[in-house]
C-alpha cells in the first residue's frame, strides 16, 4: 500500500511538472536527402517576431520524421505526378512545360523561393499556379487550370520542389509589390467572421499555444503545397480559405486580389526559411 | 503512370554492416476487380514481381498480388560485404520492366 502511495505521489509530481499547455518550437534540425533545411531564421526588418519558425518545428516527432525522409513523405507522390504533367504536351501549340523550360531541375530552381512576383501584364502579383495558367493560355494554347483541378497542385508541387532548401526571399521593389504587401498586411490584421479573428490573433498573438488539439504555428507558407495528414495535398489558397472559414467569415475566392495580397505578405513573413515543398503537416 | 522509381540506399557503410534499403515506385496497381462507368471490367495491371540483387546475388525478392495498394513501398535490410551496386527490378503485367540501381561504398 505504501509503495502504491509513493507511486501516486511520483505520478502527481510528474503531471505537475508538465507545466502550462504551451508548445514552443522544438529543438530539432531538418535535413532532407542531404539538403539542409533552414527552419529558424532571423526575421526581416519590420517583422513582429525576432525569429521566424517553420511550422515543422511545431509538429509531433512522427510527422517531422515523415518529412525528413523523402520516401516516407506522401507528398512526394504529388511531385512525381507533377513531373509527368511537366512533360505532357497539351494545347493547340503542341507544347509541354518542358518544350520551353527544359529540365525543371535547372530552369525552375529558385522559382519556389521567389514567387509571388510582379506581373506587369495584369498589374498584380502572380504566384506559381497563376504563372502556370499564364503559360498554358499564352504559350501552349491550352485551357487555364481551375483552382485545385487538373493537376494544378501536383505541377505546383513539382515546380516548387526544385527549390527545396533555398531560402524564401521575394522582391518587393518590383512594380507595386509594396502596395500589395501593405494590402496583405491589412488583411492579416483585420478581424473577421463571427469569431472575430484575424490571422494575427492565432499565428502572432497565440503562436505556440494549444488550440483544437493542435499547436499553433506562425502560419508560415514555405512548405506549400503541403501534405496534411487530415486532408492530403493542400494548396496555399485552400489553406487560407480553410482558416477563414474557421473564423466563420465569408471566404474570398482562390487567387482573388484579397488572397493574392495575403500570399504576398505572408510569404514575406517567412523570409529566410527554406522552401520545404511538399512539407508534411497535421 | 510510373515515373522513375525512388530508392534510398546509404552512400557508404562499413563491411558487414546491416543497412536499410527503401524503394518506392508510383504505380496504379489496377486490381482487375473494378469496373469502368459502362460496367466493363478494367483489366488487371499491377507490378507482379520485385527483385533486388547485389552484384548478381539475390538480396530480396517478392511476388505482388492484386490486393497490394498503389505505389508499392518496400523497406528491407541487407548486409553488405564489399563495395558494389544494388540493382532493383520491377516487373509490370504489361511486360514492362522498370529498373534502378544504387552504388554503395564499403569503407
Amino acid at each position: 500500500m505504501k509503495r502504491l502511495l509513493i507511486a501516486g505521489v511520483v505520478m502527481a509530481a510528474a503531471f505537475a511538472g508538465s507545466g502550462p499547455v504551451m508548445a514552443d518550437p522544438v529543438d530539432d534540425t531538418l535535413e532532407i536527402d542531404g539538403t539542409p533545411i533552414v527552419t529558424r531564421a532571423k526575421a526581416p526588418e519590420g517583422h513582429p517576431f525576432d525569429e521566424v519558425y517553420s511550422g515543422w518545428l511545431f509538429r509531433e516527432a512522427e510527422t517531422r520524421d515523415a518529412e525528413r525522409d523523402s520516401i516516407e513523405n506522401p507528398g512526394m507522390i504529388a511531385v512525381e505526378d507533377g513531373e509527368v504533367l511537366w512533360n505532357k504536351v497539351e494545347g493547340t501549340a503542341g507544347k509541354s512545360c518542358a518544350s520551353c523550360h527544359g529540365d525543371a531541375a535547372e530552369s525552375m530552381k529558385g522559382i519556389g523561393a521567389s514567387f509571388p512576383k510582379w506581373d506587369a501584364d495584369s498589374k498584380k502579383p502572380i504566384n506559381v499556379e497563376l504563372q502556370i495558367n499564364k503559360c498554358r493560355t499564352e504559350q501552349m494554347g491550352a485551357e487555364a487550370l481551375a483552382f485545385n483541378k487538373g493537376g494544378q497542385q501536383e505541377l505546383t508541387s513539382y515546380i516548387k520542389y526544385q527549390s527545396l532548401g533555398m531560402p524564401v526571399e521575394i522582391d518587393l521593389t518590383q512594380g507595386d509589390m509594396q502596395a500589395w504587401w501593405e494590402k496583405g498586411k491589412d488583411v492579416y490584421y483585420t478581424r473577421m467572421g463571427q469569431l472575430n479573428l484575424a490571422c494575427a490573433s492565432c499565428h502572432e498573438k497565440a503562436m505556440g499555444k494549444f488550440i483544437r488539439a493542435d499547436h499553433l504555428s506562425q502560419g508560415q507558407v514555405n512548405g506549400f503545397p503541403t501534405y496534411r495528414l487530415k486532408s492530403g495535398l493542400t494548396s496555399l489558397h485552400q489553406r487560407f480559405r480553410g482558416c477563414i472559414r474557421d473564423t466563420r467569415a465569408e471566404q474570398p475566392k482562390a487567387f482573388s486580389d484579397e488572397l493574392m495580397a495575403l500570399e504576398t505578405y505572408v510569404t514575406w513573413r517567412g523570409t529566410g526559411l527554406s522552401v520545404e515543398t511538399p512539407s508534411v503537416r497535421q | 503512370m510510373a515515373s522513375k522509381p525512388r530508392i534510398k540506399v546509404p552512400k557508404s557503410a562499413s563491411a558487414g554492416e546491416v543497412i536499410t534499403i527503401k524503394t518506392l515506385i508510383s504505380h496504379e496497381m489496377e486490381s482487375g476487380q473494378r469496373k469502368d462507368k459502362d460496367g466493363n471490367p478494367i483489366p488487371r495491371q499491377i507490378i507482379n514481381k520485385f527483385t533486388c540483387t547485389f552484384e548478381g546475388q539475390k538480396v530480396f525478392e517478392c511476388d505482388l498480388d492484386p490486393a497490394i495498394s498503389a505505389n508499392p513501398y518496400f523497406e528491407f535490410n541487407a548486409k553488405v560485404p564489399a563495395s558494389g551496386t544494388f540493382k532493383f527490378t520491377w516487373l509490370d503485367d504489361n511486360g514492362s520492366v522498370y529498373e534502378a540501381e544504387a552504388p554503395i561504398e564499403v569503407k
